[in-house]
């Protein structure tokens, strides 16, 4: 066991899913042409005003009363002074001493470690509301730098948690966790390719034992849960062999590079900051009454934790399972679309989502709103199933047709020839012809050896090319057998 | 209160002013001038005073979501000193 | 000879003259004398003549209101849509706003014409108007004076007679003292009365929009047109607007006026307060009832004001950064060299100090201190206020200490400048509104008075002003500008 323990603290900037930014009127929208939506207060014009936009405090709400926090009642926007070509005013506006969120926590279950799948409290020290930065572009020009400044002004929560994580993948789970609320509260698009949702890792690492905390290093520009766990790691590697070979880890901000797969120290970020933040002369406290809060909570969606316990409770399904279904909105979603389909199908649906096509979305890399596939066309197949159309073992050839994109089960069914035989008849004739061709067989079978069974079964399967009905041939063939 | 010409490099840095060795006395003495005037602040009693940050006891009034903005690049470009293919330019920045 | 507002809007109702006649009379007159006061940084002639022009046809129409076709100067501090808008600085010397502030929209909805944009110190900051990248104004009751400022440029046109009406911004006295000093009147409303959306922020917590005229009666016409409620401004007031000129004729009888002791103490020059004694006995006998009053924290305003304007400017400075617009140095080496070339070429001396103060103030391990402090000083000095105005209607006292001094005199003390403010500065820490009316003459330069109201209380002081020009004339008399 290492002598070394690790403690992670996490600061997510989640951008808030509104149509206008913060402070303007301008659109948040992805991927416009450069410029195009900054309007003169997200350029930071001479003279122009920000005026809060009401969505945004409303999904800060949200977000606070979903993991148990005290909701300011009176927040304040501050100014952050610091000169970057990004940060159109010289000043970023976000909330330092009176935040929207206060103190809250949410669960997560352990990934690693002697109490793996037991459930840990992690800490929210606090979520505040802030103004997004936009784009350096580093690369457009060969000795300059290009800004573009759409993404200024795109409301962020930046959710920042106390340093209760002790592994990364206590830290990934975390992340997860926290990006599945939002989603479920539909205040963040959660999309990490697109810089929607954003991680930055306190990391440090200290002799076990230790109650004081280790100089933390930042790292930042991590775009994936994936890198997230792997920037973790390095830097805790790096930083116990900078301390095993005498040396100190310094307090600093370091950019992951998933490429080279390492972090570095920003030079950038490497002056010590006196933001001089102060309160923003331009916009008044932000108050809130227990009224405004209460129809929040009262309106607020059917939250992870909720749902996976309405399907312990009221479909019976394991723990595990629950928990994997709720692990997403979009999932749960898909899992409660088709039960709606099927209502007493909910053990084959489970079997069916949390198998074969979890592991062929895993496979192609696709999130469940992207599947080939949707609720109603598994259904559909699962139906096949249920009404002998096809057998279980048949469903999986349909399904990889379908995932193709060949149609839909019936469709495929119908061509493909798979409807299962379950004409006693034509059943009859394949079991006379077995019998007649394996004599020896027979005799083993009629001396005692019931293990033949399956030898006769898997025959007539195969000559059936699988589309006899099991059930079936295996009754049909016993009475002719012992007859 | 005397500043020291150290400091007040260090709060032209923060600031983002040029200051050379020609005019940091200068300015030593005029900001040190002007924090004497402060001084007089020290001598009276402000505790159970909460500071006041705005003449009104005013409350954030809040603007709906909508987007009431259209695309004015050109005319905003047009007052800018250096862009190219729509972006602002800046020397390069190293991160 | 002065021609008020008010006399123009008659002339223009009555046919007697066209819009575009007086525009061009104007234009003619500051053709002739903006070269010795240096008033205007833009004269905008052809606008101002299509401006005219359709305004004379809104009137013809039958379809005009009190303000059509009467031309006015703005301060060059308000965003003009497709107009150089400098603030007095080398930094927006190439700066074209790309929109209107929202004063100027509400200035051509009443359908006014502007004559040109008016110089100040830079950014306003300045009591003399001699911080101006375009050089310094003449004061023309003598050019050897300066006007006061930072709306130095925009009370010398109004005093010269170069434009009717005018507009300002008072951040801590920018409309009162050089409206004091170059003999006319000025208003500087409740925080939050009008809008400061496309007004280039100096002192964001400080500062409100104004008019400069001859009366209070024009006055009450111009702030009419200029305030309301504005949804682009957190800070503008949802409330409605009285009208300004319906009580301007109310009998002051009764009226309590108090005299804040402070105010009428050491430093004051002993021939204003002379000026300004004759001016109370006026009030005393309209039947007003003078009270002495004390406002005990007075003596911390110049200090308060100078920690919180300066820390409001030195972040409200920031995007002044030679990236979106403005000065941009030649061929910067990096990012820092761009900055810090852009910014020190673009401003001028006393900006950079206030810079330089103002992030002081604000710096880790002096933001208590220094800025904290000042604002629970600020609370202050706004509860002296607001005790005051249980006892009394109006405060009054005199404007400024002393009468137009004379230009670099004090360029090279900048304390003893900031205590040309001492008077007006604790108005914009308490948000209350003031104005300053001619009151007499001293070393042949004027005098001004200021009257202090209640908060939204604009109708009750532009009444007690209007009261004492009916019977007084110190507003009506013009300087001789060669």
């Amino acid at each position: 066991m290492s002598r070394w323990e690790t403690v992670i603290g996490l600061e997510i900037h989640a951008q808030l899913a509104t149509s206008s930014k913060i402070f303007s009127g301008a659109s948040t929208a992805y991927g416009a042409e450069p410029n195009t939506q900054a309007c003169a207060v997200d350029l930071g014009l001479p003279g122009v005003l920000p005026v809060l936009n009401t969505e945004v405090v409303n999904m800060a709400i949200k977000f606070g009363v979903s993991i148990g926090a005290e909701i300011g009642k009176r927040s304040v926007f501050d100014r952050k002074n610091y000169f970057y070509p990004d940060s159109p005013k010289g000043y970023q506006i976000s909330q330092l001493e009176l935040p929207i969120v206060g103190v809250g926590s949410i669960n997560i279950t352990l990934q690693d470690g002697p109490n793996e799948g037991q459930p840990k409290t992690i800490g929210i020290t606090r979520a505040h509301l802030e103004e997004d930065a936009g784009k350096s572009l580093h690369e457009a020009f060969p000795s300059h730098t290009g800004i573009d400044l759409n993404r200024a002004g795109t409301p962020l929560l930046e959710i920042v948690s106390d340093p209760d994580m002790r592994s990364a993948k206590e830290a990934v789970a975390y992340a997860r966790k926290i990006h599945s609320l939002v989603r479920y509260l539909e205040i963040c698009d959660g999309n990490m390719q697109e810089g929607s949702f954003r991680c930055d890792a306190n990391v440090s690492v200290r002799p076990m034992g230790q109650t004081e905390l280790g100089t933390r290093a930042e790292l930042k520009n991590i775009n994936s849960f994936r890198f997230l766990e792997r920037a973790i790691n390095y830097e805790v590697e790096r930083q116990i062999e900078l301390i095993e070979d005498g040396g100190t880890v310094a307090q600093e901000t370091r950019l992951y590079d998933s490429d080279k797969h390492e972090t570095r120290s920003m030079r950038s970020k490497e002056e010590a900051n006196d933001y001089r933040y102060f309160p923003d002369p331009d916009l008044l406290p932000v108050i809130v009454t227990d009224e405004d809060i209460e129809i929040i909570r009262n309106n607020l969606p059917e939250l992870p934790e909720q749902k996976c316990q309405r399907f312990i409770s009221d479909l019976g399904l394991s723990d595990y399972n629950a928990e994997l279904l709720t692990s997403s909105r979009e999932l749960a979603d898909y899992f409660e679309t088709a039960l709606a389909l099927a209502p007493d199908q909910s053990k084959l649906l489970v079997n069916w989502i949390l198998g074969d096509l979890s592991g062929a979305l895993n496979r192609s890399d696709l999130d469940i709103q992207s599947s080939p596939i949707n609720a109603a066309m598994l259904v559909t197949l699962l139906q096949r199933i249920s009404d002998n159309t096809i057998s279980g073992k048949i469903a999986k050839e349909v399904f990889e047709a379908m995932w193709q994109g060949e149609g839909s089960a019936d469709s495929i069914i119908e061509s493909r020839g798979l409807k299962q035989i379950t004409d006693s008849s034509a059943i009859e004739g394949l079991i006379d012809e077995v019998i007649a061709a394996n004599p020896n067989q027979v005799a083993e079978f009629q001396a005692g050896k019931e293990k033949m069974l399956g030898f006769f079964v898997g025959q007539i399967m195969k000559q059936s090319k699988g589309k006899a009905n099991p059930g079936q041939v295996n009754q049909m063939l016993r009475d002719k057998l012992k007859a | 209160m005397t500043l020291k010409t150290e400091e007040v490099r260090n709060i032209a840095h923060l600031a983002r002013l040029q200051i050379n060795d020609s005019n940091v006395e200068q300015y030593t003495n005029d900001l040190s001038n002007i924090l004497n005037v402060f001084k007089q602040m020290k001598l009276h009693d402000t505790t159970n005073i909460l500071p006041m940050a705005h003449p009104m006891d005013a409350t954030q009034r809040l603007r709906p979501d909508v987007v009431s903005e259209t695309n004015q690049r050109e005319k905003f470009q047009a007052v800018a000193p250096d862009v190219e293919q729509h972006l602002y330019r800046v020397p390069k920045v190293i991160e | 000879m002065t021609i008020t507002i008010k006399q123009l809007q008659k002339g223009l109702a009555d046919k007697q003259f066209s819009s575009v006649e007086i525009t061009q009379d104007y234009l003619n007159k500051i053709n002739q004398k903006n070269i010795d006061l240096n008033c205007f940084i833009s004269v905008t002639g052809e606008l101002a003549l299509k401006q005219a022009a359709s305004a004379d046809a809104v009137i013809a129409s039958g379809k005009g209101s009190v303000l059509t076709g009467i031309p006015m100067a703005h301060k060059d501090i308000f965003c003009t849509d497709g107009v150089k808008t400098s603030c007095g600085s080398k930094m927006l010397d190439n700066f074209i706003a790309p929109y209107d502030a929202t004063v100027i929209e509400k200035f051509n909805r009443s359908g006014t014409v502007m004559l040109g944009k008016t110089n100040l110190d830079e950014f306003a900051m300045g009591s003399s108007n001699e911080n101006s990248f375009y050089g310094s104004v003449g004061n023309p009751w003598d050019t050897s004076r300066v006007p006061g400022g930072s709306s130095g440029g925009s009370a010398a046109a109004v005093a010269a007679r170069l434009a009717p009406g005018a507009t300002g911004t008072d951040t801590g006295g920018s409309i009162r003292q050089p409206a004091a000093l170059c003999g006319i009147t000025g208003i500087k409303p409740t925080y939050g009365r009008v809008s400061r959306y496309g007004i280039v922020a100096f002192g964001s917590s400080l500062e409100q929009a104004g008019p400069f005229a001859h009366t209070a009666e024009d006055c009450a016409l111009l702030l009419q047109s200029m305030s309301g409620f504005d949804p682009r401004d957190s800070t503008s007031v949802d409330q409605a607007v009285p009208n300004f000129s319906v009580d301007l004729n109310k009998d002051i009888a009764g009226l309590k006026i108090g005299l804040p002791k402070e105010f009428f103490a050491d430093g004051l020059d002993s021939d204003v307060a002379t000026v300004i004694e004759t001016a109370i006995s006026e009030f005393h006998k309209l039947g007003a009832e003078i009270v002495d009053i004390s406002l005990p924290n007075m003596g911390l305003s110049i200090p308060v004001y100078y920690v919180v304007a300066p820390a409001e400017c030195s972040s409200n400075l920031s995007r002044m950064d030679g990236v979106r617009f403005g000065h941009q140095c030649e061929n910067p080496i990096d990012l820092e060299d761009l900055y810090k070339r852009s910014r020190s070429e673009g401003f001028g001396e006393e900006v950079k100090r206030r810079i330089m103060i103002g992030t002081y103030a604000l710096s880790a391990g002096y933001y208590d201190a220094y800025y904290l402090k000042a604002q629970r000083l600020r609370r202050l000095i706004k509860q002296d206020y607001v005790k005051a105005f249980e006892q009394v209607d109006v405060i009054l006292c005199p404007t400024t200490p002393e009468v137009a001094f004379k230009r670099g005199e004090k360029t090279d003390d900048p304390i003893n400048m900031y205590l040309q403010d001492i008077y007006t500065l604790s108005l914009n820490l308490a948000g209350l509104p003031g104005m300053s009316i001619p009151a007499g003459f001293s070393q042949s330069m004027p005098v001004g008075l200021q009257l202090i109201g209640n908060y939204f209380e604009e109708s009750r002081i532009l009444n007690t002003a209007h009261k004492f020009q009916q019977v007084t004339d110190w507003h009506l008399k013009a300087p001789e500008v060669k």
